[in-house]
């Protein structure tokens, strides 16, 4: 629990009195300070780039955005001038991924929070809303070296559904089926799964929601999103967007993908967000700010 | 201290025909340069050109004027680079290989500012 003392002060920072962190502040990045740490996402390789599996080979890394339009000029971000934008290529499936890789050092409860917005690029005059076919957010993490008998690797993956094959869906989903893992190379030491793969999502519980998408494709709206994991159990406790709070901790359905633990991951604590775009335009996910905050 | 970021822009990707790369915003840095490193290559012409461009919007491209020439010769070294100062919001490289050529590269642009 925080003091009174600690309350106030965090009431009166202007980045920090939007989130609701846990005691202890393991980052707070505002993009109008550079990458912060969040860099783009590549599958394992040994020897050659091409024994990477071909949905890794071409994850679009981040980059600083002012949100210029076509029509409107600099949008700016949420708080200032730069956000953290992700752009996927214009195929239908394409992805782009931003990814922070960290260790924890407490066994208990982490929160992570975020301000976000995602947009089709603006390259027809039309509304666009089911351009964009999904957002998402994860943890990838494994327990710790000492845990004794059948260590795990946890992997909480939620994402708001957007659309899908041009049918707006507008859901969140998370994923606790993971897909086959690949062998790479011949160490024996190397291993890979497409964990973002289309595949095996499911629809979390009341999990529909309308956001802002607002009325033509430059007008964005930031969103507000927290999702809280507890480190002891590796089990969800609650997720956020805006107004929609989910108690994941009470729908024992709703678990993250599990598997054995790998070889060189101890105390793993990376997370992640992404876009999918469902056309042949460029989906946008921007990232005003994010803070992960923990319970020691 | 400045800010500085390294965005690999393409990696492990071959260019036939037209190429672009994709866009990449840069609003915040007051210096770039594109460094192209070819992993392979057949039947390039002696002069291949990537000409440097700029947008206001990320979707409508002109050159910029600077050219990245790449090494095409057997003897050449895998890397080249060109410099650009001066460009707005938005960069890439664009340009064209012949029919029957192509080749294999990693594109990195780092920005400074």
């Amino acid at each position: 629990m925080m003091t009174e003392m600690q309350t106030a002060l965090l009431h009166a920072n202007p980045l920090l009195s939007r989130f609701d962190p846990l005691p202890r502040i393991i980052v707070a990045d505002d993009f109008d300070r550079g990458l912060q740490g969040w860099t783009g996402l590549i599958g394992n390789y040994e020897d050659s780039l091409d024994s990477i599996l071909p949905p890794y080979r071409d994850l679009r890394g981040p980059m600083l955005s002012n949100l210029s339009m076509w029509d409107t000029g600099s949008d700016g971000s949420m708080n200032g001038t730069y956000a953290m934008k992700l752009a996927t290529r214009p195929q239908p499936g394409a992805l782009a991924v931003a990814i922070k890789r960290l260790t924890f050092r407490h066994l208990g409860p982490i929160r992570l929070e975020a301000y976000f917005t995602f947009k089709p690029e603006a390259s027809a005059l039309k509304l666009s809303e089911t351009d964009v076919r999904a957002v998402g957010v994860l943890f990838d993490l494994q327990e710790v070296d000492r845990h004794g008998a059948n260590p795990q690797r946890i992997m909480p993956h939620l994402r708001y559904l957007n659309a899908l094959d041009g049918e707006f869906v507008g859901r969140w989903q998370y994923k606790k089926e993971r897909v086959a893992l690949h062998e790479i190379g011949g160490s024996g030491k190397t291993k890979s799964h497409f964990h973002l793969a289309p595949e095996g999502w499911e629809f979390l519980p009341d999990g529909d929601q309308r956001l802002c998408y607002n009325e033509i494709a430059t007008k964005q709206n930031w969103y507000y999103l927290r999702l809280d994991f507890d480190l002891a159990t590796m089990s969800y406790l609650r997720f956020q967007c805006n107004d929609r709070v989910y108690d994941l901790a009470n729908l024992p359905g709703v678990e993250p993908m599990r598997m054995p633990a790998m070889a060189n991951l101890w105390c793993m604590l990376n997370t992640a967000f992404w876009v999918e775009t469902d056309t042949a335009k460029r989906a946008f996910l921007y990232v005003d700010s994010v803070v992960l905050s923990g319970d020691w | 201290m400045q800010e500085s970021h390294t965005a690999v822009i393409e990696r492990n990707v071959t260019w036939q025909g037209n190429f672009a790369t994709e866009p990449y915003e840069a609003a915040w840095a007051s210096e770039a340069i594109f460094f192209v490193r070819i992993l392979s290559k057949a039947n390039l012409p002696a002069i291949l050109a990537a000409h440097v461009q700029i947008s206001p919007d990320g979707m409508h491209w002109c050159n910029e004027g600077e050219i990245l020439y790449l090494p095409t010769a057997d003897d050449d070294s895998d890397l080249a680079f060109c410099r650009v100062k001066q460009f707005g919001g938005w960069l890439r490289l664009a340009g064209a290989v012949p029919a029957g050529s192509s080749v294999t590269v990693i594109v990195y642009l780092v920005l400074k500012g």
